[in-house]
């Protein structure tokens, strides 16, 4: 059953469940049912700090964490998404800035499902990074 | 393979070791993750990842975030192409692709091993794996490129080892580089 209507306490209960969303600071923005979360700037993620640049790690992981909780609310799963692969262009790069991301679900099926996520900072037409790949998400009516 | 390097070999090993510890304990995000510099070669490189409450990924399993492995593998890539590459100057992340393989075991310390298969002037394809103390039993493994570009400074590695000592000095701890 896939719900398409979630609240912002849905929202963060699901990131309460991932530790790693708090190291990295992510706060979602709701608009509507549009999920779009926020990895706000703080030093502790960035990767060079000469250039200065966030680090990709961060960036990729914050993208994951958006296609998760993504998936983990509009699947209505009890158990977390699994990633089984996933691939991630570095388009820009990453300013000592906000990032924002916002995943796609480009299929359900009844085991696996196929995201894809945007991150941006300035503009959303000018994206920093983007992912797509396979999460194990079983629906709930076939745990197999 | 990589081609033969345009550089003194022993001198160049010498020279990363020094300047490896920057793109882990060094950087603030390799820091607030706990990266760890194990060893770096020509065309390859080894971090490890000690498991921390942080990191978790589930809190109902506990175990790490996938995106922390992603982490890992990412700057232990980097770091193989930087070993592989002619001049010791930043680098781009053009893509990476990971496949995780099974989950890791709560508790344990992730080894990212990466390898440098093939540089060119200033691209580096690079292959990595993660695992949990058993290389033959992966957590995860990755695929890379990289590309140098150009940072704009005159020495970038000696600017990244001055940011580096910043980093440690603010956080009142010792740097390795």
């Amino acid at each position: 059953m896939t719900v398409s209507k979630f609240t912002e306490a849905q929202v963060k209960s699901v990131l309460g469940r991932m530790p790693y969303a708090k190291l990295i600071g992510v706060k979602p923005l709701l608009m509507g049912h549009e999920l779009t979360l926020i990895m706000p700037y703080a030093q502790e993620v960035i990767g060079n700090p000469v250039l200065p640049a966030l680090h990709g790690g961060a960036v990729s992981a914050f993208m994951e964490l958006t296609a998760i909780t993504q998936l983990a609310l509009q699947g209505g799963h009890t158990k977390l998404p699994k990633p089984v692969g996933v691939n991630i262009d570095y388009l820009r790069r990453g300013k000592p800035m906000d990032t924002y991301a916002r995943a796609l679900v480009a299929r359900e099926g009844k085991r696996v499902a196929n995201v894809r996520v945007r991150a941006w900072q300035e503009s959303f037409n000018e994206p920093i990074s983007m992912l797509h790949g396979h999460f194990m998400a079983p629906r709930q009516s076939n745990n197999g | 393979m990589t081609d033969s390097p345009k550089f003194d070999i022993a001198e160049r090993r010498e020279k990363l070791w020094t300047i490896a510890p920057m793109f882990t304990e060094g950087t603030p995000h390799g820091a607030a993750l706990g990266l760890k510099f194990v060893a770096v070669d020509i065309g390859r490189a080894t971090i490890s990842l000690p498991y921390n409450a942080k990191l978790i990924g589930d809190s109902e399993t506990r175990v790490m975030f996938g995106g922390a492995v992603t982490a890992l593998l990412d700057q232990a890539c980097g770091l193989a192409a930087l070993a592989a590459l002619e001049k010791l100057d930043a680098l781009a992340t053009l893509d990476l692709r990971i496949d995780y393989m099974r989950a890791a075991t709560p508790g344990e310390t992730i080894i990212a091993e990466a390898h440098c298969y093939k540089a060119t002037r200033d691209v580096a394809f690079v292959r990595a794996i993660a695992h949990d103390g058993d290389s033959e039993d992966p957590v995860a493994s990755a695929q890379a490129i990289f590309m140098q570009i150009k940072s704009g400074s005159e020495d970038h590695m000696a600017d990244r080892k001055k940011a580096a000592e910043n980093i440690a000095d603010a956080r009142g701890g010792t740097a390795r580089a």
